[in-house]
């Protein structure tokens, strides 16, 4: 069994082994981040960092631990306070900069993590008081630093290589210990309180704009345990992620991490309890809505989309104000963005209830027009697709009445007019489908279109000539008043 | 001015609102942005009591519309009334200040600001000041982040008893919930600091520089280090040692690379405020440490300063510093693993020459200078190439001319045509610097090459290079050395080729004069005109009228007239075109 065991460590080295030098392998930036070779500036400039950031240690010499006994060779008396030294141990940190430093003890520390990370999942009883404090200090010894520059100014999350991260090969396995700390059984949040406290929280949620994937998915799972064990530190996590949002949002429009900390909202929002308090209600509204007018929606949109939804499903009478915000936020010049709205949309009409939808439909079905007929065949083509979802079928239907009237010039235009042949065929079916549900209103529609259209341009031509008498009166005041003192624009 | 006789009749308000709630986003704009025609129409008095209070009220709109909105605002004192009513504009700016989107309320903030000034010192406390206050207190985080950029226009003009509730709001902000608030106040930091008695300085804002400084936020910290530099310049001599030094040190160590970057780029600012002491004792040694930073970014920014630091260095023991301290990390610089950081030192490096001499610079930065112009980025050559005037004044540029050559060579025939494009805005200097016989024994065929490129772009800065050349060196010396060439391409098979002589002959006609231009250049242009490429005659049309006005009117009617003439009945179309607009130009007609 012991046997069985090594093996599965063994493995378990090889394939994180394999990871790191697959990575390093195939994402060429980072190639040159991990070399080591004839950059030396670069490794003395990383000890410079070492010294001023107090968080890594001088390493004018080489790292020396004293070799530990495997935790399987003790007693199980002597086990808790070698586990200990074990923890102690890995706050040494090492410089992953520079290759071809300290070989052996940085094997040596990947080790012991390794036998760390299956000694808390397996093991009973060694989790006493002091542990706590040792173990948080650790983690907060490897995780906590202050993430480098970003190689290029212009970093594009869709389209750039992220920087991986050079200590991931000891990062990973001190991340998969505190996470198996957290969810070991004889956790107790009531003692842990103590070490893992707001200013560790806030330094977690700062990670998460690394720019690499594999520490923030980590870093997912380690802030839910959390959110899930301390319910002290909840409302305290909850507005902190609403100001890395609202500083993304109004201030940089950049943070890594904004998907990974949407799914965790998401089974947040899951839980709040009915009926919802005005915190969470301001939240939806005046920073979840927000979030769509940033540049790189396309990155978290799905996450997002599901938080709204889940408010919707918890209260329906929310529905008005986040329709009325997505119109307000509705891209203007962005296509992409467009199709994405019109996506959303349809999930919230999905769950949308009657009442609610009678609420909000004019404003509504007046984008929808102007959506249908955009020149842009993708979004038109989204657009269009509303009329094969029965549920929404059914809502138009029952408001035929109000909808009809509303889309049927928009309609009726670009049915001769639109570019694609495709859209107009599904103008075409739509126009159809109006026509079944409610003839004599098509009719009136169709036989009026004409007289409308000119009152439109009367009206037109009406705010024209206002506007030109109001300039002339400009004028002429300007004149009379030539000492300049009106400013006119 | 316009008051009861406005035509009220003539546009009731209800219109002009109905404008300004049109269901078109964008003509609710344009009417929102033509405001001031509207008000203008209704008059002060209804501007006051009908517009306003609708503004006011109607404020939910999209922020396109509402940014303009803002704008208007804060011109539109005598639209009201003049300073006596400003007042009535602060409801509608007070609830812009509030909004969420920043580019909205900072413009709602600037038009307060603006406004503030043409209140009386009465109406500010009675209108002004309350607002500021409501702001301040506001409950979501946007109107306190407003108040913040508005403390610092009503401290000077309100009583003492205003000014302690204002001294006491700003510090509440400074150390207030959001992350977001504080990042404005501690922008705002400096600026409040100036307005405040220096014994209030001493007092406040000393202790909240230092709060903010140690912020848990880097965002937060690095504001904080701007502040700091205006808060030097107001303290006594005396008092820096203990009031910021300790803070700013603190700064130039924080272990996030975004403050130390910002101590790097505010380094001469920085000099300037804590005077010559402070500088040789502390700043001194951080400049270095921040020359030899960790991050590439810092070390970037440092590198820029490093001409700036040196010559603002006292003068008495600048030549020392800089021989001991700061050359030493200079010459590290130079081979820095990061191309940013080596062009930015390239880009100042040459200005050291001048503040260290003649020997100096040829013993010690000599060799780093030729070290930068073998560089194997692009742009740290041209940075090189391009402050070769610094050295010049100092040792001459022959002691580099050795070195310079094989790497402007280099760059003229970079495969980036960008860089052959940036060593070519150089070739005017450089052959000043050099003189004309280096010129043309070295560079003239460099830059004939260049008219024979495959990229236009560069084809059409040879061109204009010819013409500073000319201007520098003379009539002369183009007629010996490059128009002989120039013309010999009019002969070439690339059609592409033989446009170029014609786009020279636009450049160098005026350059060259009136018998050079007629001897030898209007033949050769009149001769084109019979080319088989249309984009060629079409050229030749254009070139006439370009050399035209250098021409004298008995060879423009009888060399230039008739060619025009037949240009002017080609079968292209363009050819007519230009051939008829050249006529008329030149009036030949």
């Amino acid at each position: 069994m012991n046997g069985d065991f090594n093996a599965a460590v063994a493995t378990g080295r090889e394939a994180q082994h394999h990871m790191a030098m697959s990575s390093a392998a195939t994402t060429p930036p980072s190639v040159d981040k991990v070399d080591g070779f004839s950059r030396k500036s670069v490794r003395k400039a990383r000890q410079k960092r070492a010294q001023s950031s107090s968080q890594f240690r001088s390493q004018d010499k080489p790292i020396e631990l004293v070799q530990l006994p495997l935790l399987k060779d003790v007693s199980a008396q002597e086990q808790p306070e070698l586990f200990l030294k074990k923890v102690q141990q890995c706050c040494t940190l090492f410089d992953f900069m520079d290759t071809l430093s300290d070989l052996k003890m940085k094997e040596y520390k990947r080790s012991t993590l390794n036998e760390l990370v299956d000694y808390v999942t397996v093991s009973r009883g060694y989790l006493t008081e002091q542990t706590y404090p040792e173990v948080v200090k650790m983690v907060s010894y490897n995780i906590f630093r202050t993430l480098p520059p970003s190689d290029s100014n212009e970093f594009d999350p869709e389209e750039d290589e992220p920087t991986l991260e050079a200590s991931w090969p000891h990062l990973q396995l001190v991340y998969e210990f505190f996470i198996r700390f957290l969810e070991s059984q004889e956790f107790q949040p009531s003692i842990a309180k103590k070490y893992i406290d707001q200013k560790f929280v806030l330094q977690l949620l700062e990670l998460f704009d690394s720019e690499d994937p594999r520490e923030r998915d980590c870093l997912k799972t380690v802030l839910h345990r959390i959110y899930g064990k301390f319910l002290g530190l909840r409302a305290f996590i909850r507005k902190q992620i609403n100001n890395i949002f609202l500083c993304f949002v109004y201030e940089t429009e950049h943070f890594n991490g904004v998907a990974e900390l949407l799914e965790i909202l998401g089974s947040i929002i899951n839980g709040f309890a009915l009926p919802l308090k005005a915190e969470h209600k301001q939240f939806l509204v005046k920073v979840l809505l927000p979030l769509h007018t940033v540049r790189s929606l396309s990155l978290f949109h799905a996450q997002l989309a599901y938080c709204i939804v889940q408010f919707l499903e918890k209260d329906p009478t929310l529905t008005e104000p986040v329709i009325r915000g997505l119109l307000k936020f509705w891209p203007k010049t962005c296509s992409q963005k467009e199709v994405m709205f019109l996506g959303e949309l349809e999930e919230i009409l999905d769950v949308i209830e009657p009442t609610q939808f009678v609420k909000i439909q004019e404003p509504l079905f007046k984008l929808i027009a102007r959506c249908v007929s955009s020149p842009h065949f993708q979004v038109a083509e989204r657009a269009l697709y509303y009329w094969n979802n029965e549920y929404i079928m059914s809502l138009i239907e029952e408001n035929s009445s109000v909808i009809l009237p509303i889309m049927f010039a928009s309609l009726y235009r670009i049915s001769k007019e639109h570019w694609n042949p495709a859209i107009s065929a599904l103008i075409y079916n739509v126009l159809k489908a109006f026509m079944e549900m409610n003839s004599a209103l098509f009719d009136e529609l169709a036989a009026s279109y004409k007289s409308d259209r000119q009152r439109e341009r009367k009206k037109d031509k009406e705010r024209e000539d206002l506007w030109r008498k109001l300039e002339e009166l400009e004028l002429r005041r300007g004149i009379q008043n030539s000492d300049g003192v009106i400013p006119t624009y | 001015m316009a008051g009861a006789d406005s035509d009220d009749s003539l546009y009731p308000i209800a219109v002009l609102i109905d404008e300004l709630r049109n269901e078109d986003v964008q003509l609710r704009l344009n009417s929102i942005k033509k405001l001031s025609t509207i008000a203008l129409a209704l008059g002060v008095e209804r501007t006051r009591t009908e517009l306003l209070p609708f503004l006011t009220d109607t404020i939910y709109d999209e922020d396109e519309v509402l940014l303009a909105l803002a704008e208007q605002l804060g011109n539109f004192t005598m639209l009201v009334g003049g300073p006596e009513y400003v007042h009535c504009l602060l409801p509608p700016l007070e609830s812009l200040a509030t909004v969420e989107e920043t580019v909205v309320r900072d413009k709602a903030v600037e038009s307060l600001r603006k406004i503030s000034h043409e209140h009386s010192p009465v109406d500010l406390e009675v209108h002004f000041e309350p607002l500021v206050k409501r702001l301040a207190s506001g409950d979501w985080f946007t109107s306190r982040t407003s108040a913040c950029g508005l403390f610092s226009v009503c401290y000077p003009r309100v009583s003492s008893t205003v000014k302690a509730e204002i001294r006491q709001h700003f510090r509440t902000l400074c150390s207030d919930d959001t992350p977001m608030v504080r990042r404005a106040a501690a922008s705002k930091l400096g600026e409040f600091a100036k307005v405040l008695e220096l014994e209030y300085v001493k007092s406040d804002i000393i202790s909240l520089f230092t709060a903010l400084a140690s912020d848990e936020q880097d965002s937060v910290r690095l504001l904080a280090v701007e502040a700091g530099v205006s808060i030097a310049t107001l303290l006594p001599q005396e008092d820096l040692e203990a009031l910021v030094m300790p803070t700013l040190r603190q700064a130039a160590e924080d272990k996030s690379w975004r403050v130390r970057y910002m101590v790097a780029d505010k380094f001469s600012d920085l000099q300037k405020a804590v005077g010559p002491e402070i500088t040789k004792n502390d700043l001194v040694p951080a400049f270095q440490n921040l020359l030899k930073d960790c991050e590439a970014e810092v070390r970037a920014a440092a590198a820029n300063k490093v001409k700036e630091f040196c010559e603002n260095l006292p003068e008495d023991s600048r030549e020392t510093i800089i021989m001991t301290h700061i050359l030493p990390c200079v010459k590290e610089l130079v081979s820095d693993t990061n191309q940013h950081v080596k062009s930015a030192l390239a880009s100042v490096i040459m200005g050291l020459s001048t503040i260290l001499g003649k020997d100096n610079t040829i013993e010690h930065l000599l060799p780093l200078f030729l070290a930068q112009l073998k560089d194997e980025c692009p742009e740290v050559r041209l940075n090189i190439i391009s402050n070769l005037d610094c050295v010049n004044e100092v040792i001459g540029i022959r002691q580099l001319s050795q070195s310079l050559l094989p790497a402007i060579v280099e760059l003229a025939e970079d495969a980036k045509w960008r860089v052959r494009l940036a060593i070519i805005e150089y070739m005017p200097l450089l052959a000043g610097q050099l003189g004309v016989e280096f010129f043309d024994e070295k560079l003239n065929s460099l830059c004939m090459a260049w008219l024979v490129d495959h990229v236009y772009a560069i084809r059409e800065a040879a061109t204009c290079n010819l013409m500073k050349l000319v201007e520098k060196f003379g009539a002369e010396w183009a007629q010996n050395t490059i128009v002989p060439k120039v013309l010999g391409m009019a002969n070439d098979p690339n059609y592409l080729h033989r446009m170029t002589t014609l786009f020279c002959i636009n450049a160098l006609s005026e350059a060259c004069g009136q018998e050079i231009t007629t001897k030898h250049m209007l033949p050769v242009v009149l001769k084109m005109s019979n080319d088989q490429v249309a984009n060629v005659r079409f050229n030749v049309a254009k070139s006439l009228q370009k050399i035209g006005p250098v021409l004298d009117s008995n060879c423009l009617q009888t060399e230039v007239k008739p060619v025009l003439e037949k240009l002017a009945s080609d079968l292209d179309i363009d050819v007519k075109y230009f051939a008829q607009e050249a006529i008329s130009v030149l009036a030949l007609a």
